[in-house]
């Protein structure tokens, strides 16, 4: 048990916590963006590839950093108003088109790569975001200021974006007008709202938020780009959406308890050696979504209209 | 605009539909190959001679199209009940890994017990893991899409840690392979001196029993109406839970006998790489097929002969081979589009 | 106002409509519609189902742009198809089924369209001061912080009210606001209606009941078959007469006569449905529906009907007490079950619950029996027999379809009634379950299940009747009894029924049967 107290409150465990959950944190808050306009975005897996990859690449011919998130958040943004002119506008199965989104971005986002690097057998690299130091303002705060000097400026954008996505949800005009088009689009529609438009809106603001989970990966956590580097945490944010009730400080919440527990396992593997298959350990993120998924299906309360089409002038 | 929805759909619209689908996909994905610096045209026709210009091509098609086949079936018919079965790839292989784990000399039987025997264990195997997540969903609401995605990752690193662990070949110089099915376990081949094997037959039947199932008999007409109006089906009597129960172990079975009979016909053993996502293919596989189990057969042939031509391709006129996987993305994508249009016309107004 | 209550030039005009024309398809549902309204008068509009008050109120309110025609509303034209320019010309509605989101308060689904989409934050100070002085001034208090799916219909109501006003309507159209209210709330909203023609608001008033037109209107339009058929003042007017106008010829009530009651079919013994999937428990249920007897269970929606309806069509188990059917108890809580001990089930809802649209006209036909020898041998279907099968009902109960072929979804609503009519009366069952049976029906199609039903009524069979509108309650049921909150009263017969009496046990005002 020493050596769990030992991992738990070391300075290095919370640093990779909050390393891991930033994409989680960013594609979480992007679903959730999309589920509460009434829109389950199944592209997020592809999107968050095409994040990463686009990101990375900007980078790599000569942009700076910040040039990168923005050019994925763009790319995020297209992919999801093309998952938002088939879905809300057209009215087609968002289960299937969200399949189809994340095939077309991931396979565009492969084509891309080996088009422009055909030759590469080891992934060229960038230099990345750096963290933000010891010196600085937050890294010099007492007890947590170690965990906060490893992090890089994108964890703090994500932290960021959970504050503005809970006010604007919360407390403005157009976030009461996605989440009504979620619960009621009739009634947004009575009340002279666009609800294709609001819809549409909402998905591609999502969206952009999970390619820049996507390109965390590439331009943050690592300085290159894999396939298959998304690895399902797509389909995990999904149920962290789920477990989060819909709401953004809940979503912060289930990204931050599931990193813990993935860096957890990382450790306890560490400190197990080859006792337990390391594969084990790799499925534990897969397994606790699902057991996640479990827990929540009694109490979730989830948008009125999620997956519910809506058109003008039907009942 | 607005959609107005047809009072009847005549079947050439039905036929159109596919191939308009793929057509627009294959003009739309032009722009990236000429982006490649490829010719355009050149390029379509090696993929198209690459796919069936020859009888060794043809073979490598139908070789390829087999798995199809069967996980656009797992498809179709999980999708005909609206369960949204994305689980296919990781129900192909449990299904390959029980097929190698009772075909690889554990039971000697003659071969044509032993086959069926060997592929019915993948049915199981591939059934009972789509039955989770239908469990779940029908006693817990929980959304069956999500789980089912989840378990492919799940199942494959379950096959890596057997891979790797207990069903390790000894013989394989420590690459993660399983060891190799019994001569008795293997499919025959079709055409001698090919990859074409008896997978195929068995494909082609499958399709046609889940046609019969699903257009004649009792537990297809209870997929039908619990696939379009649930409620409808439990008031006027139907176990809904009972008929989605079944269906998942239909279509899961379907995916495990796809991993089975590649691994029976095709590659001998198993490994990670086994599927290039025929899982993933299947779902395009039945939306292009409009969930018909027949169509499935020509849909496989297509998506097949894009991914074995794009190979060819590849080789002449160096576009990198992922063009498949974006013109496969983008037939989908068109087809729902497609599907629309057969269903609605279009008013502008 | 009744001192210049019958001078139609008086007031200001403050709506007009001119030559409205709108067609779906083959079907007029709007033919040429002229109408005008005044500052502070309340104009019924008056029409059976399918009328076309519906429709014209859409395109008024721009959720359907008209084929021709035009509305003018202050003198202003209104440009069609634009709920946003209606809504800013001063008009506001109160639709049938309300437009309001469960998961949201009550200041959300008040404040929704009002500000600018691109304020950087909400002024909820101020709506909730302006939403304080409105409930004041109208009656029409209700908590704003409420989420909207905790609040009773009639709170509800009274939401979709203050939402127009909000807006500032002085233009208000309710669209049948009493469907959903008991008598007492009924009278309630009556008084906030006076209200506010007093403040100078107008009112359309959209309803098929007579004596409420009378009350509260001071002009009457009819409609029929999509035409303005009179517009009369109110004053004067005789009841039978405007009853004509509405369905152009003389109502005949359904002839029910008498007939002794047989055996119990039905019998609920303290029957409690409850859980957490159950919206609407049904509370200690004490029935029973004899053979040769239509019961009917009158109440507001809402109050417990889908459950019992649930409860005696197999769809829900009792959690506790007993059923009996013919005497005997129920073993399995099925539908399946139900309907081969010889139960009539007629689901509440015929797009939702009562048949698969996407499937053929004979596949629906044989949902209940598809697993009878006659439809099925070896797990393969007899599909000759069941198409045969659909023919012979098609024909008895005059279906209007082009073949069992025929896709269900493209029949008109009649029509489906009536395939699930032939479904359930065709096996002639001891017991029947008619939930809502002729909600949405054309005023034919009403009088032909109504038929129906007294029809197996005479042939033997127990009805459970189950109905918001209280005139078909008390036109086709023997005994009445009245659900309110899950618990049902003790059935009256229907000689000694007294509609004030019904109308307070609807509110839940008097005290219940006890058990």
């Amino acid at each position: 048990m020493d050596i769990f107290l030992d991992i738990l409150i070391s300075a290095s465990l919370w640093a990779t916590v909050l390393r891991i959950a930033t994409p989680l944190i960013l594609g979480t808050l992007g679903e959730l963006v999309c589920e509460r306009a009434g829109v389950l975005n199944l592209g997020i897996e592809g999107i968050m590839t095409l994040g990463a990859m686009v990101g990375w690449m900007t980078v790599y011919q000569g942009g700076d950093l910040w040039t990168g998130v923005l050019v994925a958040a763009l790319a995020g943004m297209l992919a999801g108003l093309l998952h938002a002119a088939l879905t809300v506008p057209l009215g087609l199965s968002q289960h299937v088109t969200g399949i189809g989104v994340t095939l077309l971005a991931t396979s565009l986002s492969y084509y891309t790569y080996r088009l422009v690097l055909p030759q590469a057998t080891t992934p060229p690299t960038v230099t990345p975001f750096q963290p933000i130091g010891d010196g600085s303002l937050l890294g010099s705060l007492p007890v947590i200021g170690p965990v906060l000097a490893q992090q890089t400026p994108l964890t703090y954008f994500a932290l960021a974006a959970v504050v503005v996505v809970a006010w604007v949800l919360h407390r403005t005009p157009v976030g009461l007008a996605v989440r009504m088009v979620g619960e009621n689009p009739a009634a947004a529609d009575a009340q002279g709202l666009n609800v294709t438009g609001v819809r549409i809106g909402a998905v591609m603001a999502g969206s952009a938020l999970m390619a820049v989970g996507g390109a965390f990966l590439t331009l943050s956590a690592f300085n290159a780009f894999f396939f298959n580097m998304i690895n399902g945490r797509g389909w995990i944010c999904i149920a962290l959406v789920v477990f989060a009730s819909w709401r953004p400080g809940k979503a912060l919440l289930g990204a931050l308890l599931f990193a813990l527990f993935d860096a957890l396992q990382t450790r306890l593997q560490q400190v197990s050696g080859a006792a337990i298959p390391y594969q084990i350990y790799l499925m534990m993120p897969y397994v606790l979504s699902i057991v996640a998924l479990i827990v929540m299906s009694r109490r979730a309360a989830y948008p009125r209209a999620l997956m519910v089409p809506f058109r003008k002038g039907e009942r | 605009m607005r959609l107005e929805a047809r009072t009847a759909v005549p079947l050439w619209l039905t036929l159109a539909a596919p191939a308009g689908a793929v057509l627009t996909a294959f003009v739309l994905c032009a722009g990236l190959i000429a982006w490649s610096g490829a010719p355009v045209l050149e390029a379509y026709g090696r993929l198209l001679a690459g796919a069936f210009g020859s009888r060794f091509a043809l073979t490598e098609t139908l070789t390829r199209a087999t798995p199809l086949i069967l996980t656009g079936l797992a498809a179709a018919v999980a999708f005909r009940a609206k369960l949204w079965n994305i689980g296919g790839e990781g129900q192909l292989y449990l299904g390959a890994l029980a097929a190698v784990a009772v075909g690889s000399g554990v039971i000697s039987l003659p071969a044509p017990l032993l086959i069926p025997v060997v592929m019915l264990v993948a049915m199981a195997a591939g059934g009972l893991l789509l039955l989770g997540p239908a469990f779940l969903k029908t006693r817990l609401g929980v959304d069956e899409v999500v789980t089912t995605l989840l378990l492919n990752f799940i199942v494959l690193l379950f096959v890596s840690m057997m891979l790797e662990g207990p069903m390790k070949d000894p013989m394989a110089m420590g690459w993660p392979q399983s060891a190799p099915v019994v001569s008795d376990a293997e499919l025959p081949r079709l055409v001698p001196r090919t990859r074409l094997h008896l997978g195929l037959v068995i494909a082609v039947l499958a399709a046609v029993a889940v046609w019969v199932i699903k257009s004649r008999t009792v537990f297809g007409y209870e997929i039908r109406s619990v696939g379009s109006n649930p409620r409808a089906a439990a008031f006027a009597g139907v176990p809904v839970n009972w008929v989605v129960l079944r269906v998942a172990l239909l279509s899961g079975g379907l995916a495990g006998l796809a991993g089975a009979s590649e691994v029976m016909g095709r590659t001998g053993y198993l490994t990670l790489d086994m599927s290039p996502g025929y899982g993933y293919g299947g779902i395009v596989i039945a939306m292009l097929a409009q969930l018909n189990p027949l169509g499935c057969i020509a849909a496989a042939l297509l998506v097949a002969g894009v991914f074995v031509g794009a190979d060819a391709m590849s080789r002449a006129v160096a576009v990198p081979n992922y063009i498949a996987d974006v013109l496969v993305a983008a037939s989908l994508l068109c087809m729902l589009v497609g599907m629309l249009l057969v269903r609605y016309r279009l008013r502008w107004r | 106002m009744t001192a210049a209550a019958s001078a139609p030039d008086g007031p200001e005009l403050t709506l007009r409509l001119d030559g409205i024309t709108k067609r779906f398809g083959s079907l007029t549902a709007n033919d040429g519609i002229s109408l005008d309204l005044r500052k502070g008068e309340v104009l019924a509009l008056l029409g059976e189902n399918g009328a076309g008050k519906t429709t014209l109120m859409n395109i008024l309110f721009g959720h359907y742009v008209p084929d021709e025609g035009r509305v003018e509303v202050f003198g202003r034209a209104l440009p069609h198809g634009s709920p946003k320019a209606a809504i800013a010309a001063g008009l506001g509605m109160v639709h049938q089924h309300f437009t309001l989101a469960e998961n949201l308060t009550v200041l959300d689904n008040v404040m929704i369209g009002t500000e600018s989409l691109w304020r950087p934050w909400q002024d909820r100070r101020r709506a909730r001061a302006r939403l304080a002085d409105l409930a004041e001034r109208f009656g029409l208090a209700v908590d704003p912080d409420r989420r909207v799916g905790d609040l009773s219909v009639g709170e509800r109501q009274r939401v979709e009210i203050l939402k127009a006003l909000y807006r500032e309507a002085r233009i208000l159209i309710l669209d049948e606001p009493t469907a959903v209210l008991t008598p007492q709330e009924s009278e309630r909203l009556f008084a906030t209606l006076r209200r506010m023609v007093d403040e100078g608001l107008s009112v359309i008033f959209i309803s098929h009941k007579l004596p409420e037109v009378m009350a509260v209107s001071r002009r009457v339009a009819v409609l029929r078959q999509g035409r303005c058929v009179a517009v009369r003042d109110t004053a004067g007017l005789d009841r039978a007469g405007l009853a004509a106008l509405m369905v152009g010829r003389e109502v005949t009530a359904p002839s029910r006569t008498p007939l002794p009651p047989g055996p119990p079919a039905l019998e609920l013994k303290r029957v409690t449905v409850a859980g957490p999937r159950v919206r609407v428990p049904l509370r200690d249920a004490d029935l029973a529906v004899h053979r040769h007897e239509i019961l009917g269970i009158a109440g507001v929606s809402g109050n417990g009907q889908s459950t019992l309806a649930d409860l005696v069509s197999g769809m829900a188990a009792p959690s506790a007490g007993q059923i009996l059917l013919f005497g005997d108890p129920i073993a399995r809580h099925k539908p399946s079950h139900f309907v081969r001990l010889g139960v009539g089930r007629i689901p509440e809802d015929r797009h939702a619950e009562g048949l698969v649209g996407d499937m053929a006209v004979w596949e629906n036909l044989i949902a209940e029996r598809y697993r009878e020898p006659d439809f099925q041998r070896a797990g393969f279907l007899k599909r000759g027999a069941a198409r045969a099968h659909a023919g012979d009902l098609i024909r008895d109960f005059d279906v209007r379809c082009p073949s069992p072929e025929a896709v269900t979804r493209l029949l008109s609503g009649g029509n489906m009634q009536k395939l699930i009519l032939g479904r359930t009366l065709a096996r002639r069952p001891g017991f029947i379950l008619a939930n809502q049976p002729t909600r949405g029906l054309d005023i034919g199609a009403v009088t032909y299940v109504h038929e129906r039903l007294l029809e197996a009524r005479g042939h033997g069979a127990g009805v459970l009747l189950i109905s918001e509108d209280l005139d078909e309650v008390l036109a086709l049921a023997d005994r009445v009894a009245v659900i309110h909150a899950g618990r049902l009263s003790a059935p009256m017969a229907r000689e000694e029924v007294d509609v004030r009496r019904l109308g307070l046990l609807m509110a839940g005002e008097e005290g219940h049967h006890a058990a």
